[in-house]
């Protein structure tokens, strides 16, 4: 299944590659001893290095090339053992330094992939060209004064991962599975938060549009997009309007767009010609950045079990579906759950009921799994009590509803309202028997041919016990009375 | 090589310098005068030789991640041109 766009005058392919912004989780920024936590009150998280005072020389913070290193191996790409870096140079008031500092030609991580997959898709590998480190910027606040613009430098110089992507999607779920699995892989790595709402993961879009079959056309940049669902929104509104042009004898220019949710479209942000004319040059005020093999071979050996790893051995381990597997690997927190409830126990019935009635429960709570009211041992107690015939599937479903308003285990909501399944042949002949004299109607209509009436007595019967009754038993005991008063 | 007087007017834009006509040829003469003398590198013949980042041979040196600085906003503050309250107070700028 291919997306196309279909054009006036046949359909048109799209092309997408993203530029994500990953701030690096530690405690100083990368080049000075500032303290990198969100939400401080303005201005007190940062030093002179950070101000552009002058005379400060930057230092290179060594956990933040490790966070660099560790995402590179993630993204099972290339590791350059010496990088360098450059200045970037343009004006902009949260920029104190009026340049950047950012790895331009020699960066620290070279080629790599990612294996995306979406709900019917095939999965597919999606090109990494590069990682790089750089500095943040500050942050300007327009709408505080008439006149004037507010700069908060607490952000300027933490450090920030660019990912860059080959141009390798084809479509705008492409490239929200792509930022779902790339932002997964750097919580399971822990080198970057991945909250887009607080800006700790932004991301350039890339697009144009093509015949099938051709090479690439002129892209245009959607910049500082910062929800998935809103790259989607802005890939698919920005092809749209490169089609028309297209089709109406224009040229799609180069340029960087932004992307207005409110009105769904996407606008030309009007700078001057040269303003991406960075001058870009090696800063003299570092070194090239050399590390060891052995240092990044250890950081090899510290890495977490990834994604993709994880989700092969739930399917080898537990038997379940693959599908459910990406689903269950996507949060640490889901996977950590899952394999509490799965140990030791039916791995599909623990897929199901994670993935069913707990992330339903979840959801209508809004709660994460952190915060569920029922904990993984609980929901494995419960299907104990399943597997010993303690008490029955549907019966399960109560006392799992009872679990999430109460956060008592099941056990003991069993035994406090008496839930346990009948296993009592007599006791379910007797309601067989009940039922059957009090339906005489149905039962000869059954026997004249009606087969599917059975459900019904079958319902009528474990009504009768509550839902209690052991469901097979009740089968066999339904099965039996109703052939014998022939 | 020799600098056109647009290269010139371009680096002023770029570095938001402004310059008259006369600052320009002034310029032009004494930026081609300095880029004239680094020229003579070009006569030394580097082919084999690796690039030289530095000679004193010394490699980057390593900050530990440790929060040691930061916390002073009055210091940071102090020669700001404009300051409203905690913040930095300059000439409003969207793009």
């Amino acid at each position: 299944m291919s997306y196309v766009i279909e054009g006036r005058t046949g359909p048109w392919e799209i092309v997408v590659g993203l530029e994500v912004h990953a701030q690096v989780v530690s405690q100083a920024k990368l080049f000075s001893g500032a303290a990198t936590a969100f939400g401080a009150e303005p201005n007190t998280q940062v030093s002179f290095v950070d101000a552009g005072f002058p005379g400060m020389l930057p230092v290179i913070n060594e956990y933040c090339v490790a966070q660099a290193v560790r995402t590179g191996l993630g993204l099972e790409a290339q590791i350059n053992l010496v990088s360098r870096f450059d200045r970037k140079n343009y004006f902009y008031a949260d920029l104190p330094n009026g340049y950047q500092i950012s790895q331009f030609e020699q960066p620290i991580v070279g080629t790599g992939k990612i294996l995306i997959e979406a709900p019917g898709m095939e999965s597919r590998e999606i090109g990494i060209t590069r990682l790089h480190l750089e500095q943040d910027a500050g942050k300007s606040m327009h709408d505080q004064d008439p006149t004037r613009s507010m700069i908060d430098l607490n952000r300027a110089g933490v450090a920030l991962m660019e990912i860059v992507s080959e141009p390798d999607m084809r479509s705008p779920q492409e490239a929200a599975a792509y930022l779902r699995k790339l932002r997964t892989i750097l919580r399971y790595l822990g080198t970057c938060d991945g909250n887009m709402e607080e800006g700790s993961m932004r991301a350039d879009v890339n697009v144009s549009v093509r015949r099938a079959g051709e090479g690439y056309r002129t892209r245009c940049e959607i910049k500082n997009v910062n929800s998935i669902r809103f790259v989607s929104q802005a890939i698919e509104v920005e092809a749209t309007r490169q089609v028309a042009v297209w089709e109406d004898g224009g040229v799609v220019d180069q340029e960087t767009r932004l992307y207005d949710p409110q009105r769904g479209e996407t606008r030309s942000l009007r700078t001057k010609e040269d303003a991406h004319d960075y001058r870009y040059f090696p800063d003299p005020d570092l070194q090239p950045l050399v590390i060891s093999k052995d240092w990044v071979d250890g950081l090899r050996a510290e890495l977490p079990e990834l994604p993709d790893a994880k989700r092969d051995r739930f399917v080898a381990q537990f038997g379940i579906a693959p599908y459910d597997a990406s689903v269950l690997v996507a949060e640490q927190a889901n996977a950590a759950y899952f394999e509490t409830v799965a140990a030791g126990r039916n791995g599909k019935l623990a897929a199901a009921w994670v993935t069913g009635e707990l992330f339903a429960a979840l959801n209508r709570l809004g709660v994460g799994i952190e915060a569920s009211p029922v904990k993984a041992a609980d929901l494995g107690a419960l299907l104990d009590l399943i597997a010993d015939q303690t008490i029955n599937g549907r019966i399960a479903k109560d006392v799992f509803e009872d679990m999430v308003e109460t956060g008592r285990p099941p056990g003991e909501i069993v035994a406090s309202r008496g839930l346990r399944q009948v296993t009592d042949t007599g006791a379910i002949d007797t309601a067989v028997a009940t039922v059957l004299a009090a339906n005489g109607d149905k039962v000869a209509e059954y026997r004249g041919g009606k087969d599917k009436l059975f459900g019904f007595f079958v319902g009528q019967v474990m009504k009768a016990m509550a839902g209690k009754g052991n469901p097979a038993l009740v089968n066999e005991a339904l099965v039996r009375a109703l052939a014998e008063n022939v | 090589m020799s600098l056109e007087s647009a290269t010139i007017k371009k680096i002023a834009r770029l570095a938001r310098i402004g310059l008259d006509e006369a600052a320009v040829t002034r310029l032009q003469a004494e930026l081609n005068g300095i880029v004239g003398w680094v020229e003579q590198l070009n006569e030394v013949d580097v082919s084999g030789l690796a690039p030289l980042a530095s000679v004193s041979g010394t490699t980057l040196h390593l900050r530990a991640d440790v929060v040691n600085d930061g916390g002073d906003r009055e210091a940071v503050l102090a020669n700001a041109p404009g300051r409203e309250g905690p913040f930095f107070a300059v000439p409003k700028v969207v793009e």
